[in-house]
Parts: structure tokens; C-alpha cells; sequence
């Protein structure tokens, strides 16, 4: 590797600064998110991972300003994008920022569509909004070539057909024509596959890698599956109940992970490796309710190492360099 | 050769698409056709395919919870296949099956003890007494406190709701139960204890299990043989140990590479081995002539268009391992060229 190469990889993009959101709940106020912090390098995947309510998909919400509103606010942290903090940006600001710099896709492509328009519109209007494309017939000869390189057949017709006339990885495809067309620096995929089957998805993770080395965009993907983050992350943030606990390279994380937690999520994955009809390592009990946390470690009650210094928060230590975890006994744990 | 458990033969459902203004019978949906298979007792045959390949179909016509439009099923021998309501009760104490969504298979406004009891009142069972005891070994049996009787679903949690809907499924000590989906949309925390619990089950009560899934690591986990199934039809049948290594089907090895695998350090290679499908699952309306899966098919030659491929048990020295009740079949007019020009 060259050493310019090695300058561009090391450029932060996007850097989350002790990021804390709050909701209001009927039962009060819950921390959804607390202080997680991560930062993102040119051309690079981060997945985020963990389980349902760990807060995976309200960072990225709280990164695009897309928190439903009154409920959810944050309240402390940075998000930078080159330097510029996008929680200090007025409202239009931010909106330019959406779609040109930073784009997001999401789980469900149905519901992020507008089901009473053409598909083609759909993309042109996002292509007309942010200023990229003049007349009517630039734009739609500009949203044939998305649909194209998104890999859609006979983009041409296609344009005009409505999202419930496409397949679910169709409208998947449709979706990141949509979040690519303006050529934004950075993507966030929040369980972009979950909804599709393997196949489908093995499709739509190849294209989405394609696009990234094309392009030279850096992603955030964000999932619950072990094994997707184990093909196409670079670097993995490990979350649990609101918070990080461990984050290394992807290579790291699953050769020597360092979290009692994510040593249990790896363990208790089936794997086709594995003797059929074994019985699978587990987790003891559940996600507590983030109005019901322990106190200090939030996985504590859960883990089978913990100790009466578990009360108290654990600082994210460094492990090595490339790899942090927020454990008091990861030394003793070993590797 | 003891009289398998549950047979299955040439089971086919079809259901009607109706069109125009009269909403006339315009054609068929092929969710199932012509599938064969067997499970004996204490053992767990994995379902396994794609959304529309049919394979819960297949739970639901087990049970007759849906009416199949062809061929037979039979428990312990007996035909079972047009059993009227009466006989169908009885039958129920036998064959249960588990949603993936459990609480949509709970009655919402009913507290878990009296979700638990209902199968017993249903037959006529025990005193009120014994019914409430035999309810607190359920609960206990899944890993549940017998406080849980007072509360009601919404208070627990999708792993806990789970259990509950497994609780009932054993109620009555059935000799099979099927589980649809059973563990799909559970975190995979929860999801290994949920798998654990019904292993447990399944050894403790000499269970047999039909395990349907999308997931075929999940699928894998859990049963001895297995059935790949693609546009209603099976495409594979395989021990669950076989199917990893020694793929028969270009569906198969296609759905096995397709697989994310928690471990990064081969993914280049995996990723330049990888076969990636072309284009969607056509339409179970009007699937595709010859071998259903042609069209998507890297192997197809041309009569894979007009031939329809059956379902052929692989010769005994081409199968694994020398494990004596080894099985398997593929339905593909040229999977021994396949497998002899791929490693």
C-alpha cells in the first residue's frame, strides 16, 4: 500500500462524539442511546451490531436528525461530518446535508416508498430536490442510469411502475438508487436485508460493496446478524442496552473478542459447521428494560463473571490500539 | 420397517386466483406439489426454502389447517388425510404445531394459566385441581415460574411468549409437533435457549419435530434429515449432516453459499466462491416448465426447460458415511455431472 492510499483510509469522515438520546416514555424518560462514540473512515464499513433495543437503529436516527419528534431528542454529543457538527445545524441545513452527503436506507423498503407513485418519480424528485439534474428529460434519463447500476432490468419501463409491483430486493434496489442519487459521501444501512431472503440478500450485500468501491463511500451497516457483519464490516461496534461495549476490526472481533456479551452473541449463533442437534451456549435471561438497567455494567446481571465492581460503569479500556471494551474483568477474561 | 410416524405422500395444495368482474377461477396458485416425504418418531425433519417455496403450506396441511387438494397423510398408518371434525379433535392431541408469531397465537385478553388449561378442558381432562397443577408443570417444564399463570402475554417478552406457545404445544404430550418459523423472530440470544428447550423437549418426550425455517443454519441445528424445498416442490432431501458438506442440488449449494458466516477471515475467498442467484423466485401462478428452478439455474442445459426433474433417491455408495439409515434424494436431471465438475 502506498503511502497516500494509507492517508485516505485513516481520513475520518464521520465522527459520533459521546452521542446520548433520551425518549419520553409514558412512564417517563429513557436513555436510549448513552455515550457512544465511533468514528468513520474514508471508504470504510462500520457495522453496528446487537440485539433488538440495544439502540443500533436510534443512533443512526439520531445521526440523520431523523428522531420522531416530540418523543426523542439528544441531548448531549457530537456528530461531525468533515468537522461540521450536524446536531448544531439549522433544520434546512441539515435537510441539504440529507441525501447529498449522508443517505439512509432501511429495513423495509415498502414503507420508506411512497406506494401511490411511480417508482421513477420517486427518484426524480429526490434527483430535481437536491439541484444535481436541470430539465424533466435529464432527469429521467439520470434515473434510468441509477436504476441500471443498482441492477434493475429494463430500468427503462420499469421506471413507471409502482412499489407494489416490485419484489421485495427490487424495492431494496430502488431504495439505494434513491439514497446513491446524489452521490452522498456516506451511507447508513439499518437491517437494509433482514427482511429478505438469503439469496436476495447475498444479491443486495454484493451490490452494495460494488457501489462503496465505485464510489469510494464509507457505510455504516447496521444489523442484529453476526454473519453479515462478518462479510462486508471493516470495522464492528458492538452495542448493548444503549451503550458500546466493545469495538475492534472485524478480523479482531471474531478471532479474539474481548466482551463477555459478544463472546456470548458468537457462541450462540447455529452454525453450519456445527454437530446437528447440539446444544448451543446461551445467554442467561434477557435484555433488561431500559427503564429497569442495573447499575454500572448494563450486561451484569446477565454475566457470569461479574463482581461486586460491576456496579460501577465501566470505561471503554483499550485492549490494543484497534480494539476497545467496556469491561472491568476483560484482563482476566484473557484472550 | 416400522410404520413411520408421519407419511406423506404426493401432498399438493393449490389455491384459486380469481380475476375479473365475476371473480372467476383464473388460474392456481401451486403452493405445494406433489411432496413426499416421512418422519419417524423422536427424530426432526427440517423444512427449509425461500419465502413462496410452500413450506409452511405444508405445516398447515399436516395439521389440516389448511384442506390439501391431493394426496395422502398418514399418522401411525392410518390415512388421516379426510378425517371429519370430531376424529380431527382427537388427532390434535397428537400433532400440534407452533407460530412464529406467538403472541398472534394467543388469546390476548385470556391469562397464560387459563391459555394453558384450555387444551385440557377442551378433552375433558382432570379435575379443576389437577388441571391447575398439571399447568404449573408446563410452565415449570418450559423454564417459567407458576406465577406466570396469573399474567397476561403482552406482559412477557417474544423468547417468554415463546415458551408459553410451546408450553401449550406439549400440553398434551403429542407425538409431533411442528414448528413454523418457530424461532425466526427472536434475537439470537433468546433464540438459543428457545432451540435448547425444544432439543429438551424433544429427547425427554421422545418428540418428533417438523422444523420449518428460512434459516438453514437454524434448520441444520436442529434436525437429523432434511428437505430443501424451492417453488412447492422439494429439490433436496438430505441427512443434516450431509447437506453442508456434500450439497447435491445447484439450489442447495446455491442457498449454502448464500449464507453469511460469522467468520471474516475467508470472506474473499467465500466471496469469489460465492454463487449469487440471478433475479427473483418466479411466481408459484405459473412456475416455470421443465425444472422449476432452470431459469436461475448456472448449470441448465437446454431440457432442463421441457424435462421435469423427479425426485430420485441417490444411490446407496454415492450417499455418506456408512451411517446405515443414511437418506437421500435429489431431484435434478444432472447433479452427479455438477457434483463431479464442482469440489
Amino acid at each position: 500500500m502506498k503511502p497516500t492510499d494509507a492517508a485516505i483510509l485513516s481520513e475520518v469522515v464521520l465522527s459520533v462524539d459521546s452521542l446520548s438520546t433520551e425518549f419520553t416514555v409514558e412512564d417517563g424518560v429513557v436513555r436510549v442511546v448513552d455515550k457512544v462514540s465511533f468514528e468513520l473512515t474514508a471508504g470504510a464499513t462500520l457495522g453496528i451490531v446487537g440485539e433488538s433495543g440495544c439502540g443500533k437503529s436510534v443512533t443512526a436516527l439520531s445521526i440523520m436528525g431523523l428522531l420522531p419528534k416530540p418523543a426523542g431528542r439528544v441531548v448531549e454529543g457530537r456528530v461531525l461530518l468533515n468537522g461540521l457538527d450536524l446536531l448544531l445545524l439549522p433544520k434546512q441545513a441539515l435537510q441539504q446535508i440529507r441525501g447529498r452527503r449522508v443517505s439512509m436506507i432501511f429495513q423495509e423498503p415498502m414503507t420508506a416508498l411512497n406506494p401511490v407513485q411511480p417508482i421513477g418519480r420517486q427518484l426524480i424528485e429526490t434527483l430535481r430536490l437536491h439541484g444535481d439534474v436541470g430539465d424533466r428529460r435529464a432527469a429521467r434519463s439520470r434515473g434510468v442510469e441509477l436504476l441500471a447500476e443498482v441492477g434493475i432490468p429494463a430500468p427503462d419501463s420499469r421506471l413507471d411502475d409502482y412499489p407494489h409491483q416490485l419484489s421485495g430486493g427490487m424495492r431494496q434496489r430502488v431504495l439505494i438508487a434513491i439514497a446513491l442519487a446524489c452521490r452522498p459521501d456516506v451511507l447508513i444501512a439499518d437491517e437494509p436485508t433482514t427482511a429478505l431472503d438469503v439469496t436476495i440478500q447475498a444479491q443486495i450485500l454484493a451490490l452494495i460493496a460494488r457501489l462503496q468501491r465505485e464510489r469510494g463511500m464509507s457505510v455504516i451497516f447496521i444489523t442484529h446478524d453476526l454473519g453479515v457483519i462478518a462479510e462486508i464490516a471493516d470495522q464492528v461496534v458492538v452495542m448493548y442496552a444503549g451503550r458500546v461495549v466493545e469495538t475492534a476490526g472485524v478480523a479482531a472481533l471474531f478471532a479474539n473478542p474481548r466482551h463477555p456479551y459478544t463472546r456470548g452473541l458468537i457462541a450462540s449463533m447455529p452454525q453450519l459447521q456445527h454437530v446437528p442437534k447440539s446444544r448451543l451456549p446461551t445467554i442467561a435471561g434477557m435484555v433488561p428494560a431500559l427503564s429497569a438497567l442495573p447499575q454500572g455494567c448494563r450486561f451484569s446481571n446477565r454475566c457470569g463473571h461479574a463482581t461486586a465492581v460491576c456496579s460501577t460503569e465501566p470505561p471503554l479500556d483499550r485492549a490494543d490500539m484497534a480494539h476497545g471494551v467496556a469491561c472491568h474483568h476483560w484482563r482476566e477474561l484473557g484472550a | 420397517m416400522t410404520v413411520p410416524l408421519l407419511e406423506v405422500r404426493g401432498l399438493t395444495k393449490h389455491f384459486p386466483v380469481r380475476g375479473g368482474v365475476l371473480l372467476r377461477r383464473i388460474g392456481d396458485v401451486h403452493a405445494v406439489d406433489a411432496v413426499s416425504f416421512s418422519v419417524r418418531r423422536g427424530e426432526t425433519l427440517g423444512v427449509v426454502g425461500e419465502s413462496g417455496c410452500g413450506k409452511s403450506t405444508v405445516g398447515k396441511t399436516l395439521l389440516r389447517l389448511l384442506e390439501p387438494s391431493a394426496g395422502s397423510i398418514f399418522f401411525e398408518g392410518r390415512d388421516i388425510t379426510h378425517l371429519g371434525p370430531a376424529e380431527l379433535r382427537a388427532l390434535r392431541r397428537q400433532m400440534q404445531i407452533v407460530f412464529q408469531d406467538p403472541f398472534e397465537s394467543l388469546n390476548a385478553r385470556h391469562s397464560v394459566g387459563r391459555i394453558l388449561e384450555e387444551p385440557f378442558v377442551i378433552h375433558r381432562m382432570g379435575t379443576a385441581l389437577e388441571r391447575r397443577r398439571w399447568v404449573d408443570e408446563l410452565l415449570e417444564r418450559v423454564g417459567l415460574s407458576s406465577e406466570a399463570a396469573e399474567r397476561y402475554p403482552h406482559e412477557f417478552s417474544g423468547g417468554q411468549r415463546q415458551r408459553i406457545g410451546i408450553a401449550r404445544a406439549i400440553a398434551l404430550r403429542p407425538k409431533l409437533i411442528v414448528c413454523d418459523e418457530a424461532v425466526s423472530a427472536l434475537d439470537v440470544s433468546i433464540q438459543a435457549q428457545v432451540l435448547n428447550l425444544l432439543l429438551d423437549l424433544q429427547r425427554d418426550m421422545n418428540l418428533a419435530l417438523i422444523f420449518i425455517a428460512h434459516d438453514l443454519a437454524v434448520v441444520k441445528h436442529m434436525s437429523d434429515r432434511i428437505a430443501v424445498m424451492y417453488l412447492g416442490q422439494i429439490v433436496e432431501y438430505a441427512s443434516a449432516a450431509d447437506i453442508y458438506s456434500r450439497p447435491r442440488h445447484p439450489y442447495t449449494r446455491a442457498l449454502l453459499s448464500a449464507i453469511p458466516v460469522p467468520d471474516p477471515i475467508d470472506r474473499e475467498a467465500r466471496r469469489r466462491a460465492r454463487i449469487v442467484l440471478e433475479g427473483d423466485v418466479p411466481s408459484p401462478i405459473d412456475p416455470p416448465s421443465g425444472c422449476r428452478f432452470h431459469p436461475r439455474c448456472v448449470h441448465a442445459r437446454p431440457d432442463c426447460a421441457t424435462r421435469v426433474p423427479m425426485l430420485e433417491a441417490v444411490p446407496v455408495d454415492a450417499a455418506a458415511d456408512g451411517a446405515p439409515d443414511t437418506f437421500a434424494a435429489v431431484a435434478c436431471h444432472y447433479w452427479q455431472d455438477i457434483s463431479s465438475s464442482i469440489p
